[in-house]
């Protein structure tokens, strides 16, 4: 995409838009890192069989801390997101090289299990997945699967549909379908579904691509508000709330392999959102955030 | 810009669009749509003769005794009259005659049926769909045999039916062996109408559960499955009704004449199917019995059209939109 003039909207001449991509093809700029890391990905390489997705990860995420990935289409950020769970193990294909520390333990260590790591970091999706049941057994199900010691089933769903802003909204419907709920809703039933299960990461990926603007800002508030319990890590493609909502932002991009011609992505920066959006040290996070390519 | 395109339209429009006829009615196409309503009509056409005139044949034998008496029977309140006229009783009773032992049989064999070929073909869907690497050697020979199995004909699985009794030791026309013929004969369709309907579920359903720390098998058996569910009896009980119909295997399988009803537990006595006595009894000399096979021909139409419709309404009730 990057090499397509057509992708360049204003300002710089195509041309010297890709030079400055091509100065600083490896350059990595890692600014502050944070100090209580919950955790940490170390020379992280995803690959799709052959395809060599995602180049030397590596990242901090800090705890009680927003930490917001964005970068082009197909730089990678899905497949790191995914890997931070081990949810890309579903992928047959998908290999993972390097590691990735949870308080310190390698996630993708022969004797981890991959459930009991799920039920420790949680993951909410780009499109709204409830399940097919009632609002009530939607919450419920967390708990019940991963044989949570639970006192009152009804409180654990009160307190999760607070948690997640939406209780007043459904609390007289708790037994009806949760396909009835608003999309912006559903989105807010999934991350109250995260955090019955009592999580303390929680991913999320484009969390708000498929909703209106008043949903969206609900569940940016809702985030802030989470992040005094949770470390949150977001996928997202909208510059503004990269901006609005995080702590630490990752800047990803994806580089042409000269042979190939295959794409893989790699970290260009990472700092403190504040500083990434101020001060951009490298010309790809400039011409990105300014919206001059991808 | 926008204004030269706008009245360039409009012009356009002025000229062409009404030429008082039609491009889609030149005689070519016509023609052509005449011959697909005659296709249509033909088929349909002689589908409804041939109802109507089984109908016609069985009218007279619409009554209860249809029901509830066997083939071979006489009506207990004349039984008396029968005696002392000193004619035989049999062929006095053929009036009287009905398809109880057929029906009641095809029950059972439809019941057995399903218990062995519903968890059976369940199980290896979901093997299939929710285990089983799908790119692996294993899962290609698999899915290339159930394509293949699903056209093998009846009397392949009633053969190997009655080898499979045979090296039992069982007796000859009993309802095990050809439950055991038409459950082989169902398997194929139930696999692969239970691994479309595992298939429809989304991904994300799946996908959402694990991310919960849910195991797959907890995800299969609490959201996957139960979210298939009308899928699974749909495919399931368009399989039956074609089992019920199947008059071949069992024919092999030794399956004759009862005049009794079975003795519990069904499984291990001697049945009657329904299509078999039906067969049976349109090759009697008698006319009478000859019009009660047309009756029973409707009876057993009337099962299948009901099964079928079962199945079209769970579909319907229970689709989803997700
Ligand atoms: N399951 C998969 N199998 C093979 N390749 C994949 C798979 N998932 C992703 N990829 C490839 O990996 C690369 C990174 O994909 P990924 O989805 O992580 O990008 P992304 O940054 O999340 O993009 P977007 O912003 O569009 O969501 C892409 O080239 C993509 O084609
Ligand atoms: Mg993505």
């Amino acid at each position: 995409m990057a090499s397509h003039p057509a992708t360049f909207s204003t300002g710089q001449s195509p041309a010297a838009a890709v030079d400055a991509l091509n100065v600083a093809d490896d350059a990595q700029t890692i600014g502050a890192l944070p100090d209580d890391v919950v955790m940490e990905t170390v020379n992280l390489n995803v690959f799709y069989g052959d395809f060599h997705a995602v180049h030397d990860v590596n990242l901090s995420f800090g705890k009680n801390e927003i930490t917001a990935m964005i970068g082009p289409s197909g730089c990678g950020k899905s497949t790191v997101l995914r890997c931070l769970n081990r949810m890309n193990d579903l992928v047959p294909s998908a290999r993972v090289e390097g590691s990735i520390n949870y308080h310190g333990q390698n996630i993708y260590a022969p004797k981890v299990d991959p459930i009991a790591v799920r039920e420790h970091i949680g993951m909410v999706f780009q499109k709204p997945n409830p399940f097919p049941k009632s609002i009530y057994d939607n919450i419920a199900y967390g708990p019940r699967v991963i044989g949570m010691k639970v006192d009152n089933m009804d409180d654990v769903v009160e307190e999760a549909l607070r948690g997640a802003a939406l209780w007043d909204e459904v609390k007289d419907k708790l037994k009806q379908s949760a396909y009835g709920l608003s999309g912006g809703q559903q989105q807010r039933l999934c991350i109250a579904r995260t955090i019955a299960t009592k999580p303390d990461v929680i991913l999320m990926d484009e969390p708000c691509s498929a909703l209106d603007p008043i949903a969206t800002s609900k569940v940016e508030d809702l985030m802030l508000q989470m992040r005094k319990d949770y470390t949150i890590i977001v996928v997202t493609h909208n510059m503004q709330q990269a901006a609005r909502v995080s702590d630490r932002t990752a800047f990803f991009t994806a580089r042409p392999d000269e042979t190939t011609g295959n794409r893989t992505g790699l970290l260009v920066e990472f700092d403190r959102t504040k500083d990434i959006f101020a001060n951009p040290h490298d010309p790809r996070t400039e011409a990105y955030i300014s919206g001059r390519f991808g | 810009m926008s204004n030269v395109a706008a009245r360039t339209a409009s012009s356009v429009t002025a000229v062409n669009l009404s030429t008082g006829k039609s491009k889609d009615k030149n005689l070519g196409s016509i023609v052509f749509l005449g011959a697909l309503w005659f296709s249509l009509f033909f088929g349909i056409v002689v589908l409804v003769a041939l109802i109507v005139d089984t109908a016609i044949d069985g009218a007279p034998r619409f009554d209860k005794y249809l029901f509830t008496n066997f083939t071979q029977t006489f009506d207990p309140t004349q039984a008396e009259r029968l005696a002392a006229s000193g004619r035989d009783p049999k062929v006095l009773s053929a009036e009287y005659s009905g398809f109880k032992s057929g029906i009641i049989g095809s029950i059972i064999l439809m019941l057995t049926t399903a218990v062995m070929a519903i968890p059976l073909g369940v199980a290896s869907a979901v093997y299939l769909e929710e285990f089983a690497s799908k790119t692996s050697r294993f899962s290609r020979i698999v899915e290339i045999n159930l394509q293949n199995l699903a056209a093998v004909p009846a009397v392949i699985y009633g053969m190997l039916s009655v080898g499979l009794m045979a090296a039992l030791g069982a007796q000859r026309g009993i309802a095990i062996g050809g439950a055991v013929a038409l459950a082989l004969l169902i398997l194929p369709v139930v696999i692969i109408t239970t691994r479309e309907a595992l298939r429809s579920v989304p991904s994300e359903i799946r996908q959402g559960s694990l991310a919960l720390g849910a195991t797959v098998w907890q995800t299969t058996w609490r959201q996957v499955l139960p979210a298939a569910v009308p899928g699974i009896s749909t495919g399931t009980i368009l399989g039956l009704s074609r089992a019920i119909g199947e008059a071949a295997p069992l024919v092999m399988l030794g399956f004759g004449a009862i005049n009794f009803a079975p003795a519990f537990p069904f499984i291990g006595s001697k049945i009657e199917a329904f299509p078999l006595e039906i067969y049976d009894a349109s090759s009697n000399s008698q006319e009478i019995i000859r019009e009660s096979a047309s009756a029973g021909i409707i009876v057993l139409l009337v099962m299948i059209l009901a099964m079928n419709a079962i199945a079209i309404i769970i579909r319907n009730k229970f689709q989803k939109s997700w």
